[in-house]
């Protein structure tokens, strides 16, 4: 750190010289770029407001939505006195409260966007600075990079330049670039580097990962530009002390961003039913108040022009028809209501509720690393409990991304006990008689040390094969502090392995290997690096031991090994097969490890074959490759290992669960098809049991569409298979095809695919099969698909920011997925569904009962209701207690829900809240309605009350009806609530004597004095409450109401019961036992490590020496 | 430097991947409280045969004695009602049929009538409108609360919601609006025909009006003086009255805004066919019937025309029960309510029985 730090100061002070001559380059670059010239800007920008613009952006926004404007226009409607039915209040009081509550939660929204944006903003600002003054980056070793950046030095030699890209396509090996060599002689010399002019012409911003074109003019020279000079943003720096680069994209422009994908404000299915549903309330609105206004035309015509003695209408108004124009205003004014003013708060308040009860849920915080789940998007809960496709990143997601040394088979015999299938204590191998062990790597098998120690010559070869035969780099910073650069992390894995038990690999040079053996320096003659390649499926390397022994070591996939032993060691090779097999049922990552002796004179007449292949200038890589088989036979077999590619904690259950709830799981990644395969294997997602793997490899769209023929014929027949594909696959214009076979597919694994393609196959789905998709990453590459996706989920805590930010909802394991989906997705659509029923019910019983009103007072748009009422009913007397329901209500517990993946399935069918189940609550909502208007109506028909004066009069009327609504809306949502906390008690309780308290409020003398026009119900709460028939009314008011519900309900549970019910009914508490996840599957498919993450090319680097910076240390 | 603190802190943070949650920072685990665990202690009620029977049994069986009670007593109730109308030609208000406001000299007619039962206990007098829209919207809002209160701007400046009875002669009306202006103005007097004789009945006019609505909500004008009229200064009748608002009564507690007549009338019915209160007639002993069985005869000044929209007017003698006037609906409906519970109640027994799933957690699939 030390050393990074005085480097980094070197930088500011340059950056203050301003040097003028580099303006040239980023004029240059803006040519191109068009726009972002003025401000050449790299920050993020998500907050929408500030403390200025707050106000009117926010009334402006709110204004937008057609639900306020909506309001809006009916306020200036009620300002009519001709048409105005209602005060102006019982709109503008609701609107107030809708506006406010929004404008609250958007503040608290933006507050947090503000802070996340600071966070991501101030990442690396030094470099930011830098950045933006002059268009040169200086990046130290970890770092991400921020910008594209072309590579101008670096601190190794030759320009060379180790990244890792998996935020970008999540291949998790080391790449190099190599700077060109004009710019990379430029080294570390600031002044040089200040002065550098070069300007670069090259292709607009697009999302290639893998491609770039562009020439640099430096000097009157061109040097022409490819990818092997870039660094993408989003890339880490490894390996590697500093270097140099200058920027070509900032911002947006960046390859990353450029694959990122439209921001696309996401909607539930439930909001977009929602409104459908708001549209067809709308057109019934209209058409009651169409009825309404002809009903009216006709009274006016009928009765209304002989009444007019009595109630005088003025001349403008005369026409019954014009009178029946203005009522159709009048009715959509005090109707409204069936368009519920407060329901789209309501939802917002209770999906709000939803997200804290998610960033507070502990089950889902993860103590290692201190993340709690975080909601991030605060409108999707209730899509949760719908997913039926998840999306699935590889790296970081499913696997830790981190490979262990597990076990392995020594001459026929094996080592190593995995600790996670044993569950007796184990204690891990002690280290620390090794003091450049290193400490994180746990072995649970004494045995081997014991042998190690013994001196076994057998182990002892184990191990110097692993510490010599790779291609990885070391470094010693300080004593005892070794640091490998890995080119795959298998491979660091076993050299770490072998470092551990005594055979530590220390440094390298073009021609030598220094390995400290059991505390004894080594340096060994490198003759020859055999490199691995994917057909080759092995490397080798060819060493001379200081005693002159030439020695070739070869480590391979076994299947590829096995066939170039030596005849003498059949024997070893069936044990150590049979070792293999146990391994690999494991979901272990195996190589085969194999030695042989070399003559003098063999290796030298093979040497000079070797040479003669190399300078042939046509087909050298097929000569080549002869030439190592040449010499790759009559090996003798070592053993084996087995690498653990680490799956995050609980995946392998959690995928189990999630697929028993029907839900389909893909794995879309960027890795190769050997790796994604071997991850599915280890998480169950592919089994041996499954009947057929169908591998789509073609290259060509010909290939793929044969293919893809093919496995639609062979699908029609059989049921479970698996899918795996590879990203040439998408490129192919066969869309329905693709969908049809995938979606028939029981787990569809794609691989190479870039991040722009994640999203396509996510937006395929979503654009064929009418479900809900949820998209889960932790890099940067699936951006695009957690954007695309309905549902974006980032695994926060490895990977950067850039996912979790784009995300939904960010945690840090996988498998707290389960729970966000059974428990909290779950309960969030089944509180959702509830709460939009009973919403609806609860304005079309309150609503309609104006219109059966309207044929008894000549369709004059009177309400039955007291204006307060109105104003108040749905802010007030029944907002509590379905809020409280929306927000806390369980059917199940979490435990249960959990458990029983069956109990997800509604959530996937759309059962409980859809058209169907909303003309129910219309239906019912219109019979209370009835009820609630004609059983007064019949009771009080010209009577009178038990004093003998009024009870038939318009107030006692409106009381009664008033009454009965609040009691009867409060039993149905006492019957609605299956889990009563003191919350739901209080508020349900709370709502009615709030609602008896207001009521004599504003019944009462001393409000009446003060305003009498505005409370003229004065003293009709206690005459009216005090009749004894008018709680008759509201007692069989409510009975006549409920018993229909009740009778239903019970029949539906009685008859056809869910498994909710049951599990309601029983409430056993007992945990049931989870023996649908089978532990171990055996499979017999062997998979090698090598075919995984290597990549070939690291064999010439080292032996051309360029990559050694043998000078520096 | 904030900036430069924060930027080291990630790039240290980054390559170990574990930023110490046991540094300075407290740690961001989530409270374990019950409520944010979602684990509030809760009571979870089902909808089981246990409990949905026996509540559809008892509200039958509670429904139907009431409903019976309501029943009885409501039949029990006696009534007269005389239709005065005049529409069919043989009545003797025919002739008052087509009378309009402030005629004079006021149509007047009688009609006999016979009650077959005495009613034993205070009989209340109702005068019926039919197919009168009291509860029009614009009917309803056509009136100043505020003025009738006795607030002396208002008196002056009647609301506009009263238009266009606001105003008439250029003074203000008061009581202004539509309602006060439609005030029914039939007088009606009862007689007793014994042997030919005619004994009125004292009818009282006093006790008709909720308490509240005759000493709250209806007050007259405030002034130095009790004098009616001078209070009124500067105001005019509405335009259907023959007098003004302060010659509605010749008694000062029952004058002006506070006339129990005109406060009833204020009240607006809830629906087209309504009755108001009219006179009380108190049982004077307890020997003899309020209303002995025999021949009556009813008095009626005919002012009040509503011939033209087909409306009804109605004469009603009633007494009054526990539950009111009579109406036979409310006991019908809840006997016909706990039937129904009750008769649910058993189809849902025998169905319960019969196909019910009684079975328990023993086969919930996972």
């Amino acid at each position: 750190p030390g050393r990074v730090d005085g480097l980094f100061r070197q930088g500011e002070e340059e950056v203050d010289q301003e040097v003028p001559g580099l303006r040239g380059a980023t004029d240059r670059e803006c040519v191109q770029k068009e726009d972002g010239c003025e401000e050449p800007n790299n920050r993020i920008k998500t907050s929408k407001y500030n403390i200025l613009t707050f106000l009117p952006v926010n009334l402006f926004e709110q204004f937008q939505r057609v639900a306020n404007a909506y309001f809006l226009f009916l306020l200036i409607l009620q300002l009519i006195p001709e048409i105005s039915s209602l005060s102006w209040f019982t709109t503008i009081v609701p609107l107030m409260v809708v506006f406010t509550i929004t404008a609250v939660k958007d503040v608290t929204d933006d507050c947090f966007r503000h802070k996340s944006d600071n966070q991501v903003n101030n990442r690396q600002a030094e470099v930011l600075i830098d950045a933006l003054r002059d268009d040169r980056i200086y990046l130290t070793s970890l770092f991400f990079s921020q910008a594209d950046l072309l590579l101008l030095s670096s601190s190794e030699p030759h320009g060379l330049c180790y990244i890792e890209t998996a935020e970008l396509d999540g291949e998790t090996n080391l790449k190099v670039r190599q700077a060109l060599p004009v710019t990379s002689e430029l080294g570390a010399d600031i002044r040089r580097l200040a002065e550098f002019d070069g300007g670069v012409v090259c292709e607009p911003p697009n999302n290639k990962l893998d491609k770039f074109t562009g020439v640099l003019f430096w000097k009157n020279n061109r040097y022409s530009l490819n990818n092997e000079q870039m660094l993408l943003r989003g890339c880490v720096l490894r390996n590697t002390g500093w270097c140099f680069g200058m920027v070509i994209f900032a911002g947006p422009d960046t390859k990353l961003m450029q694959n990122s994908g439209r921001t696309k404000f996401k909607r539930t299915s439930i909001d977009r039913l929602m409104n459908t549903l708001v549209l067809w309330i709308f057109g019934f609105l209209v058409c009651m108040g169409i009825i309404l206004a002809i009903g009216n035309s006709i009274w006016e015509q009928q009765v209304g022009a002989h009444f007019r003695i009595y109630l005088y209408w003025s001349e403008v108004v005369n026409s019954s028809v014009f009178s029946g124009f203005l009522t159709f205003w009048s009715y959509i004014i005090i109707l409204n209501s069936v368009v519920p003013i407060s329901l789209y708060v309501s939802v917002e308040v209770i999906r709000l509720g939803h997200s804290y009860f998610i960033n507070w849920d502990r089950k889902m915080y993860y103590p290692k690393k201190d993340i709690p789940a975080e909601v991030r998007t605060t409108t999707l809960n209730e899509e949760l409990g719908q997913v039926e496709y998840i999306f699935s990143d590889k790296t970081g997601t499913i696997t830790q991304n981190i490979m262990t040394f597990n076990k392995c088979s020594i001459n026929g015999k094996t080592y190593g006990k995995s600790n996670n299938y044993s569950r007796t204590k184990t204690v891990p191998v002690d280290f620390s008689f090794n003091p450049l062990a290193d400490r994180k790597f746990q072995f649970y098998d004494h045995s081997l040390i014991e042998s190690i120690k013994l001196g076994d010559s057998m182990v002892h070869e184990f191990f110097r094969l692993l510490s010599l035969c790779h291609t990885v780099m070391s470094e010693e910073k300080n004593a005892g502090e070794l640091i490998y650069q890995v080119q795959s992390p298998d491979e660091g894995a076993l050299v770490t392995a072998a470092r551990n038990f005594g055979f530590i690999f220390k440094s390298r040079t073009p021609e030598t290997i220094t390995v400290e053996e059991m505390g004894k320096l080594v340096t060994y003659q490198l003759l020859a690096i055999l490199d691995f390649n994917n057909i080759r499926k092995r490397m080798s390397v060819i060493v001379q031991t200081p005693d002159g022994q030439i020695k070739l070591y070869c480590k391979g996939a076994d299947t590829v090994l096995f066939e170039r032993l030596h005849p003498s060691n059949e024997e070893l090779m069936y044990l150590t097969s049979d070792h293999l097999e146990e391994f690999a049922g494991e979901g272990l990552r195996t190589l085969a490890l194999a030695y042989k002796s070399l003559t003098e004179e063999h290796f030298k007449e093979w040497f000079k074959i070797l040479q003669e292949e190399n300078t042939s200038l046509d087909s050298r890589n097929e000569h080549l490759a002869a030439a190592y088989e040449e010499i790759e036979k009559d090996m003798m077999l070592l053993g084996a290992t087995a690498v653990e590619d680490k799956l995050q904690e609980g995946v392998t259950e959690t995928i189990a669960s999630l697929s028993l709830a029907n839900i389909k799981i893909w794995v879309l990644t960027g890795d190769k098809q050997e790796t994604a395969m071997n991850i599915g294997y280890s998480c169950h997602m592919l089994t041996d049991t499954m009947n057929e793997i169908f591998i789509v490899t073609g290259h060509t769209v010909m290939e793929v569409c044969q293919e893809v023929a093919m496995l639609v014929c062979i699908h029609k027949k059989n049921k479970e298979e698996y899918f795996v594909l590879q990203a040439h696959a998408l490129e192919a214009d066969l869309e329905n095809e693709f969908v049809e076979v995938a979606c028939m597919c029981q787990t569809v694994i794609c691989c190479r695919v870039t991040p722009c393609q994640k999203a396509q196959v996510v937006e395929l789905v979503k654009k064929h099969r009418k479900a809900v998709t949820l998209a889960i990453g932790d890099g940067a590459n699936d951006i695009s698909m957690i954007k695309s996706a309905h549902i974006g989920i980032g695994i926060s805590g490895e990977e950067g920011m850039q996912a979790v930010l784009a995300s939904d909802y960010s945690f840090a394991q996988f498998r707290y997925l389960k729970r966000l989906l059974f428990v909290h997705g779950r309960w969030s659509y089944f509180r959702m569904c509830k709460f939009l029923c009973y919403f609806f019910y609860k304005n079309f019983s309150f609503t309609l009962v104006h219109f059966w009103f309207g044929f008894f007072c000549g369709f004059s748009a009177q309400t039955v209701y007291d204006q307060w009422f109105i104003t108040l009913f749905n802010i007030v007397y029944a907002s509590l207690p379905v809020l409280a329901m929306g927000l806390f209500d369980q059917d199940v517990n979490d435990e249960n829900s959990m458990d029983y993946a069956k109990l997800y399935e509604p959530g996937q069918l759309n059962l409980l809240f859809n058209k169907h189940t909303f003309f129910i609550c219309i239906a019912h909502g219109v019979y209370t309605s009835f009820a609630l208007f004609f059983i007064p109506y019949g009771a009080f028909y010209n009577t009178a009350g038990e004093d003998g004066k009024h009870i038939a009069d318009y107030q006692s009327f409106a009381v009664t009806v008033a009454t009965s609504l609040v009691i009867v809306v409060s039993v149905q949502i006492a019957l609605d609530t299956s889990y009563w906390t003191a919350i739901n008690r209080f508020f349900v309780l709370g709502s009615i004597a709030v609602y008896f308290a207001i009521l004599f409020a504003m019944h009462s003398d001393g409000i009446f004095v003060i305003f009498p026009n505005h409370f003229p119900f004065v003293g009709n709460a206690r005459n009216s409450l005090s009749q004894i028939s008018v709680w008759l009314v509201i007692l069989l008011t409510t009975v006549v109401s409920v018993m229909p519900v009740i009778t239903f309900r019970f029949l539906k549970e009685d008859l056809n019961p869910t498994i909710t019910d049951q599990l309601q009914k029983s409430r056993r508490k007992q945990k049931p036992l989870q023996n649908y996840i089978p532990r171990v599957y055996r499979r017999n498919s062997r998979r090698s490590a090598y075919a995984f993450s290597h990549q070939e090319g690291f064999g010439e680097l080292i032996t051309s020496g360029k990559n050694i910076n043998a000078v520096k240390n | 430097m904030a900036v430069n603190y924060n930027a080291k802190e990630e790039a240290d943070g980054h390559p170990s991947g574990v930023g110490a949650p046991g540094g300075a920072g407290k740690s961001r685990k989530p409270d374990n409280t019950a409520f944010k665990q979602q684990r509030l202690p809760a009571w979870q009620p089902i909808l089981t045969a246990g409990t949905v029977l026996p509540a559809f049994f008892i509200i039958g069986l509670i429904f139907i004695p009431i409903g019976i009670g309501i029943f009885v007593t409501s039949n029990n109730i006696r009534e007269y009602e005389i239709d005065y109308t005049g529409t069919d030609s043989s009545s003797p208000c025919n002739k008052c049929l087509n009378v309009s406001w402030n005629s004079t000299p006021p149509c007047t007619c009688t009609i006999n009538f016979t009650l077959n039962q005495p009613f034993e206990t205070n009989v209340f007098m109702y005068y019926g409108l039919s197919n009168f829209y009291q509860n029009h919207r614009r009917y309803v809002k056509s009136r100043d609360d505020s003025q009738l209160n006795g607030d002396n701007s208002s008196l002056l400046h009647p609301s506009k919601e009263c238009e266009p009875y606001s105003t008439s002669e250029n003074k203000p009306i008061a009581p202004c609006g539509a309602i006060a202006n439609s005030m029914f103005n039939d007088t009606l007097e009862l007689f007793r025909i014994d042997n030919e004789t005619r004994i009125p009945i004292t009818l009282n006019k006093k006790g008709i009006a909720w308490w509240t609505d005759k000493n709250v909500k209806f007050r007259n004008p405030s002034g130095n003086t009790n004098n009616l009229t001078a209070l009124f200064q500067g105001t005019t009748k509405p335009v259907n009255w023959p007098k003004p608002v302060y010659m509605l009564d010749s008694e000062a507690d029952n004058n002006g805004f506070i006339n129990e007549d005109f406060i009833v009338w204020m009240r607006t019915a809830a629906l087209p066919t309504f009755r108001k209160l009219y006179r009380l007639i108190e049982r004077k002993n307890n020997l003899q019937p309020t209303l002995q069985a025999g021949k009556y005869s009813l008095d009626i000044t005919y002012n009040y025309p509503v011939h033209s929209f087909d409306g009804r007017k109605r004469m009603i003698l009633s007494t009054i029960s526990w539950m009111g006037g009579k109406n036979p609906f409310l006991g019908i409906a809840y006997i016909t309510v706990g039937s129904i519970c009750f008769f649910l109640g058993v189809v849902l027994l025998v169905i319960h029985h019969k196909y019910g799933n009684r079975n328990t957690s023993a086969d919930i699939p996972n």
